[in-house]
């Protein structure tokens, strides 16, 4: 490859050691983002997602830690940098929009002045162009009257509202990347579509990369380029989402396909994975899939599989490598 | 609509309104010379159910469907209005045999399964509540192999009872929330947003169980959810609501097929294309007002691309023909 991807995770695993035993909660994921690229990571709960994101920005919660892999920004390693040095890539370079906007924005300070104070932590500006800046980012993330609302206390915003404002916060030292976690899971339908436009909209323009991280197929087959299906903290399935959402190679992933209930077609009964997601201390040997997976076979419950190239995706499954796969998406479609 | 139908409605539903009181203490309203307010909830809410059927309401946050699914179970009094399920009137039937058989006959399933669960009671014990409170069996012996049955019924192990909730996972708590509610031998379901706390795979096998339910009982359901797609998957006749008001009524597939009211097509528009046809998406407009002072008139006027002076200070009625209507004077007039 002869560009040097932005993002770049290598063979990353993340552990949380408890009194019992060492949950591993990222068990070696890999995978390259792209400049300018809008990546989605989807999975249910508890596959490993939301750790992800933390592992990237430095904000695991403690016991968590990263037990092995690199993360490297722009070439560099990220993953063992001091928590000083830390400090100036977060904000500066990665930006981070979470779940849930009233509890990202700090209820005792104005957004003017939390926004403000982000822009005078990284960039050499002086408090007024600080706050002109602000203003304007304001103005693109489309609250209206910016100037007047500055002033205004983050309880004053609407839900749709305040996660506009928390864009802006995450843009304002124009990052590299922005991730954001489920940024409309709290909001309505109708916000949602506001919010994921402006996302798309505003990263663009400041050619900054996305790493979006949501549970919802439908935000990733609008808003993304490519897209990393996970499941117990490994990624099953990583590729351009055309072919992820269209032509899935994971029984994982055309199983969660055939689960959600569509707009279009006749259908009576959706496609049902049985059971459910393994919790942490009990994940099965070989492919953690195996016990809910229609086409096990022994190699499955044996063997780990790694991802392995397939067209334009990349599929974590033994039936794909030994190329049983077409009977899988026969019997699927039965 | 025959008389045919009107005798298969189960549950009628009829102007029913709620309003809560949200006023400060009174010490606060003296001394900030504030008036007392009032959150019209839901208001005017017309529909009916009829037998085997699923019904639907749909809406954002804050439209009044879970509301509605109170009211209709008798949860919460209606301001005004009256529900009617098999021709009893709920208000005239609050006490008494009559009532305790309707309460035996309806059942609700709620959204959060780690919250509607006793975590200090065993499963068995929480299912076997509603045969011992309407006394269906009296035998020990009997009530436990009709909890096994019921556990069975929902594709979970007999011998799962002697477990405590917080055993099982978000799908599993939510089967034996149907079991539960499937014990009193109900005919009519309400269900308040049941899958929205699951994830996708899971919410698959908890919407196929309550469609397998439903042919094997003939159970009728009131079903409330914010997602149009699980909506159209599960519901015959949608109802959609905004700030308290039901503004559109229509047969499932129409209602997908041909929306008229400008905020069912918004809706419609804001959903996530998962089919990546690349339809062109119109931008939705601004967020739903605030339910304590709505706007005069249509409430959905200020974001509405069709409204004119008429719909700033007269309020749309609801326009139906038999089952299905809509509440808009662009479609009356025929500007929509």
């Amino acid at each position: 490859m002869a560009e040097t991807p932005l993002l770049s995770v290598r063979n990353l695993k993340v552990e949380f050691p408890t009194r019992r035993a060492t949950l591993t909660a990222i068990d070696g994921i890999s995978f390259d983002l792209k400049k300018g690229e809008v990546l989605g990571v989807v999975g249910e709960s508890g596959a490993g997602k939301s750790i992800t994101g933390s592992a990237i920005i430095g904000l695991l919660e403690p016991p968590g830690r990263i037990s092995g892999g690199e993360i490297l920004l722009g070439g560099e390693r990220i993953d063992n940098l001091s928590q000083t040095a830390m400090r100036k890539v977060r904000g500066k370079r990665i930006g981070m929009i979470f779940q849930d906007p009233l509890t990202s924005l700090n209820p005792l300070f104005t957004i003017g002045e939390q926004i403000t104070e982000t822009i005078m932590t990284h960039l050499p500006v002086s408090e007024a162009e600080a706050r002109k800046r602000a203003v304007s980012l304001l103005e693109e993330v489309g609250i209206p009257a910016a100037a007047e609302r500055l002033d205004a206390y983050p309880h004053q915003f609407s839900g749709g509202m305040r996660q506009r404002v928390v864009i802006a916060l995450a843009l304002c030292a124009e990052p590299e990347l922005v991730i954001a976690d489920e940024p409309t899971t709290a909001l309505d339908v109708s916000v949602q579509a506001q919010i994921i436009g402006l996302l798309k909209r505003i990263c663009k323009d400041h050619g900054a990369s996305v790493m979006l991280i949501t549970h919802d197929m439908g935000v990733i087959a609008e808003t993304c380029d490519r897209v990393a299906v996970m499941y117990s903290g490994r990624i099953a399935e990583i590729g351009p989402v055309r072919d992820v959402v269209k032509n899935p190679h994971h029984p994982y992933t055309v199983g969660l396909m055939g689960a959600i209930p569509t707009l279009v077609g006749e259908l009576d009964r959706l496609t049902q994975i049985p059971g459910s997601m393994p919790r942490l201390d009990a994940i099965p040997k070989g492919c953690p899939f195996n016990p809910r997976c229609a086409h096990v076979f022994d190699r499955c419950r044996a063997e780990r599989p790694d991802p392995i190239d397939v067209g334009t995706s990349r599929v974590a499954c033994w039936l794909v490598e030994e190329g049983r796969n077409d009977r899988a998406s026969k019997v699927e479609q039965a | 609509m025959g008389v045919d139908e009107l005798d298969r409605a189960t549950v009628r539903v009829s102007g029913l309104s709620r309003t809560f009181d949200v006023s400060r203490p009174w010490l606060n309203r003296v001394i900030e010379r504030t008036p007392k307010a009032f959150l019209k909830a839901a208001q005017d809410i017309t529909f009916s159910i009829s037998r085997g059927e699923t019904f639907a309401l749909v809406g954002e946050s804050g439209s009044g469907k879970s509301t509605v699914a109170k009211m209709v179970v008798g949860l919460l009094e209606a301001s005004a209005g009256e529900i009617t399920v098999d021709g009893v009137d709920m208000r005239g039937a609050q006490h008494g045999k009559e009532m305790r058989d309707l309460r035996r006959r309806m059942q609700m399933i709620f959204q959060d399964p780690y919250a509607s669960l006793n975590p200090r009671w065993r499963v068995d014990r929480i299912i076997a509540e509603p045969i011992r409170a309407f006394r269906l069996e009296n035998d020990e012996k009997a009530i436990s192999k009709r909890v096994g049955e019921l556990l069975e019924l929902v594709r979970l192990d007999p011998r799962d009872g002697a477990k405590y909730p917080h055993e099982f996972s978000g799908g599993q708590r939510q089967r034996i929330c149907i079991a539960r509610a499937l014990a009193s031998k109900p005919e009519f379901l309400v269900c308040d947003e049941p899958t929205s706390a699951l994830d996708v795979s899971v919410q698959a096998q908890i919407l196929n169980l309550m469609k397998d339910l439903q042919d094997e009982f003939g159970l009728t359901y009131l079903f409330i959810s914010h997602d149009l797609a699980v909506v159209r998957h599960m519901a015959k006749r949608i109802g959609v609501m905004y700030l308290g008001r039901l503004v559109e009524v229509a047969d499932g597939k129409e209602l997908f097929r041909n929306p008229r009211h400008p905020y069912t097509r918004m809706l419609l528009e804001a959903i996530p294309d998962l089919e990546m046809s690349g339809r062109p998406r119109k931008a939705v407009e601004g967020e739903i007002p605030n339910p304590i002072n709505p706007p005069p008139g249509c409430a959905f006027h200020p974001r509405c691309p069709l409204a004119n002076v008429r719909c700033n200070r007269e309020l749309p009625l609801f326009k139906g023909e038999g089952e299905t209507g809509v509440a808009c004077h662009a479609v009356e007039e025929g500007r929509a």
